[in-house]
């Protein structure tokens, strides 16, 4: 069976490489070279150097976006990682053993579909929905629930917290696939681990530390690399359903959300290219730190 | 743990890895790299025929033009139902390619950098092309020919001569006209008249008499002012910089056109910027902010809002909405102070709605004859039933059923007379400007009134675009 091996390798490799090249490769390439240019996305490119990263670093708006993508990235792994891993918990050991299996609590299938819904709808109609749940008058549906008294609570509206709202949204949609991701991570470590543990007496909280955390370690650590990413993003959430589009005044702005604006709607390609390149960096940074830090001996 | 179990760990990792990096940015930078593309080569093959009285653009008659149309609050029936039809029957050999789209710059924009320019677009809607850029890469079709040529079917008139007077200024980049602006938009305060007349409440053309009324509005139950923070706040930038025309003549939205420094701290904007600063302090309902324009105009409809500054398009926008005791009206904004230079009664009336032929495409001539089509009186005539709008072209409304808050928008232009200005052009010019004015005025609006930090806001933000020199500059006179 050795004849035909190449051919193989190559059939099933070309295709995909050739357009990892064209659509990624060349496109940073592209994105590297518009970076020095004042290009207005009509016309002819002219190369300024380094003027698009000055003006960079002078703007207000960036260093904005860039803290609140760091806000993002603080959070959403953290928040959404935590109760990834107690849902999880909860689904598959939290209902304690009989006849020498973990079980999660009662009803733990059913839970485990619904987490996972979220994950099924395109992020356009999460974000359509969440805009109506966090409406700022009384047609909203948290505003609708609380009294009066309370006046209506502005939410996305409200500088303050319209980037916790989308925290929240992002949590949300994101947490479902974390629940089955370490679901299917508990579910490979071996039923003996639990059984001695849980006759030596021990308890929920400390098979959860002890037992569960260090044996799922490599999966948060993907969790945690994909999480980050997605907090490098956020573009469509808050596209979709902020004031202004990264508003109100900015409040909500995200690199992503600049890059989107100043290409498509300022004409000033070679400016939203450079943004492009610090996002690119930011983000391989984040990745490598993220997977060094974390690094830790094989179990 | 066996050294094979080992190096498929490494493996797995490794693929983790690359598979982070290579999500990592994605998502953001491939969108940059769909707009990149040639442009620079001319297109050589045009297509020409023999001008004549009968053909005073020099169309080919065989050859096919394309127009693209933007879908959306005008619908495309006029251009389906009117325009191509005329055009078809003037010159049946020629065949029209038409789409709609609601993303123009999605669809386009690759176009015009590939060298594969339809002839004719209608630049418009939330994707819209930055049409000063495209002009500055010389992608439209200079339209002199055009508004020189004999009208399409009024005897003895050019096209020109058959328009608005300004219609083609407002199109023009660097002194040349580029576009055609082609619906008549008028803007003011938008009320209820059934509600207004059933309260006995008479429109203020002061100041005090409008804060009055807010006063009395109020009272009643009902917000007195509103627009929509979230995606309409450019409806109030329009209010407050009519009111600063108003107060010292259309000379200060010129000079705001212009980067002119001290554009955005003259006297006229902070005295407008101080009474509609108060008008938000007091009379505006704060979760507005986090409304789109449909929300606030539906409780408009609901009469639970009072006035609301917008442009005539609203009638048409909210036709579904509008129970039939809701009568459609449109007051001018009060005068400010009482040293005003311009009328009570002036309006800001402006064309819009952008249509420009490409001069990179295929048959640009026929793009512009296209145009000369769209501006003849039974196009514009159809385009008003059709739409609820005026067009730029003079007289095609008169016979025409208007609806009423249409005929309240013709009546208040013609107690207007000379009074009536354009206003503004900085906002599509300089995109970046305009967004930062929506910001600024949802602040000034929203957050107690601060009128000086909105003047010096927009001061600086318009002399940081007077300073970078990537942006092409526009100048009106």
């Amino acid at each position: 069976m050795r004849h035909g091996k190449y051919p193989f390798i190559i059939g099933f490799l070309a295709v995909p490489v050739a357009l990892y090249a064209t659509f990624v490769v060349a496109a940073y390439i592209q994105t590297f070279q518009l970076s020095v240019a004042s290009w207005s996305g009509f016309g002819p490119i002219k190369y300024v150097g380094f003027d698009n990263f000055v003006k960079l670093w002078n703007d207000d708006l960036f260093w904005k976006s860039l803290r609140h993508n760091g806000y993002l990235l603080l959070l959403l792994p953290i928040v959404t990682i935590a109760l990834g891993l107690l849902f999880a918990f909860l689904l598959n050991v939290g209902g304690g053993s009989k006849g020498g299996m973990t079980r999660g609590v009662w009803g733990s299938k059913f839970y485990r579909v619904i987490f996972f819904f979220p994950q099924l709808m395109a992020l356009a109609i999460v974000a359509v929905i969440f805009g109506r749940v966090f409406a700022s008058d009384k047609s909203g549906m948290i505003n609708g629930l609380l009294p009066d008294s309370w006046a209506p609570w502005l939410f996305l509206a409200d500088e303050r917290w319209a980037l916790t709202c989308i925290l929240v949204v992002l949590v949300w949609q994101a947490v479902g696939f974390y629940v089955v991701l370490f679901s299917a991570g508990m579910g490979s470590i071996e039923h003996e681990i639990y059984e001695a543990a849980a006759l030596d007496g021990a308890t929920r909280v400390t098979l959860f530390f002890r037992i569960t955390l260090p044996l799922l370690w490599g999966t948060i650590q993907t969790a945690w690399v994909y999480l980050g990413i997605a907090a490098f993003d956020a573009f469509a959430l808050i596209n979709i359903m902020t004031v202004d589009r990264g508003g109100p005044d900015g409040a909500t702005s995200v690199l992503a959300m600049m890059i989107y604006r100043n290409t498509f709607e300022y004409s000033q390609v070679g400016y939203a290219s450079a943004l492009g390149v610090v996002l690119f960096f930011l983000t391989l940074t984040f990745a490598a730190l993220t997977l060094r830090v974390t690094r830790r001996d094989a179990v | 743990m066996s050294d094979i179990t080992n190096s498929e760990l490494d493996r797995r990792t490794l693929l983790r890895r690359a598979a982070a990096v290579g999500l990592a940015a994605t998502p953001a930078v491939g969108m940059l790299s769909a707009c990149v593309g040639g442009g620079e080569e001319d297109t050589t093959d045009q297509a020409t025929g023999t001008k004549s009285a009968d053909n005073p653009l020099g169309v080919d008659p065989k050859a096919p033009i394309e127009i693209v149309i933007f879908d959306g609050g005008l619908g495309t029936k006029y251009a389906t139902d009117v325009d191509t039809p005329l055009y078809n029957k003037k010159w049946p050999e020629s065949k029209v390619a038409y789409s709609a789209t609601q993303e123009i710059s999605t669809t386009v924009q690759p176009r015009l950098n590939a060298g594969d320019a339809p002839d004719m677009i209608n630049n418009s809607g939330a994707k819209m092309m930055d049409f000063g850029a495209i002009v500055a890469a010389g992608q439209a079709q200079d339209l002199t020919e055009l508004y020189a040529a004999p009208s399409f079917d009024i005897p003895g008139k050019t096209v020109a001569e058959t328009l608005v007077p300004g219609t083609a200024e407002w199109g023009s980049y660097t002194g040349k006209p580029y576009a055609l602006n082609y619906s008549y938009t008028v803007f003011g305060l938008w009320h209820n008249a059934t509600l207004f007349e059933k309260n006995g409440w008479a429109l203020p053309a002061t100041w005090a008499e409008f804060t009055a009324l807010c006063d009395k509005i109020q009272a009643a139950g009902i917000v007195p002012f509103g627009y929509a923070g979230a995606n309409a706040a450019y409806y109030m930038v329009r209010a407050l910089l009519t009111s600063a025309g108003k107060i010292g003549t259309e000379q200060v939205l010129k000079d705001i056109d212009n980067l002119k420094p001290g554009a955005w701290t003259a006297p006229a904007v902070l005295e407008a910027a101080k009474a509609w600063g108060e008008i938000g302090k007091k009379y505006l309902d704060k979760s507005f902010l986090g409304l789109k324009h449909t929300e606030v105009q539906l409780q408009q409809n609901q009469d639970k809002v009072a006035f609301y500054p917008c442009g005539s398009w609203l009638e048409n926008e909210q036709a579904k909405d509008t129970p039939p005791t809701f009568k459609y009206a449109v007051a001018p904004y009060p005068s400010v102070t009482t040293s005003d230079k311009l009328p009570a009664a002036a309006m800001n009336a402006a064309a819009g709605e952008i249509y420009f032929a490409s001069s990179k495409g295929k048959n640009p001539r026929g793009g512009m004859e296209y145009l000369r089509v769209m501006l003849s009186k039974e196009a514009a005539t159809e385009f008003t039933k059709l739409t609820k709008s005026l067009t730029v072209v003079l007289g095609a409304a008169d016979g025409v059923e208007l609806s009423p808050g249409l005929t309240s928008a013709n009546a208040a232009l013609t107690k207007a007379g000379k009074d009536v200005f354009m206003g503004y052009l900085f906002d599509t010019w300089y995109k970046k400007l305009g967004d930062e004015s929506l910001s600024a005025v949802n602040d000034l609006m929203f957050k107690g009134g601060d009128a000086q930090k909105f003047c010096d806001r927009m001061e600086a933000a318009s002399q940081a675009l007077a300073k970078d020199s990537s942006v092409q500059k526009q100048i009106r006179s």
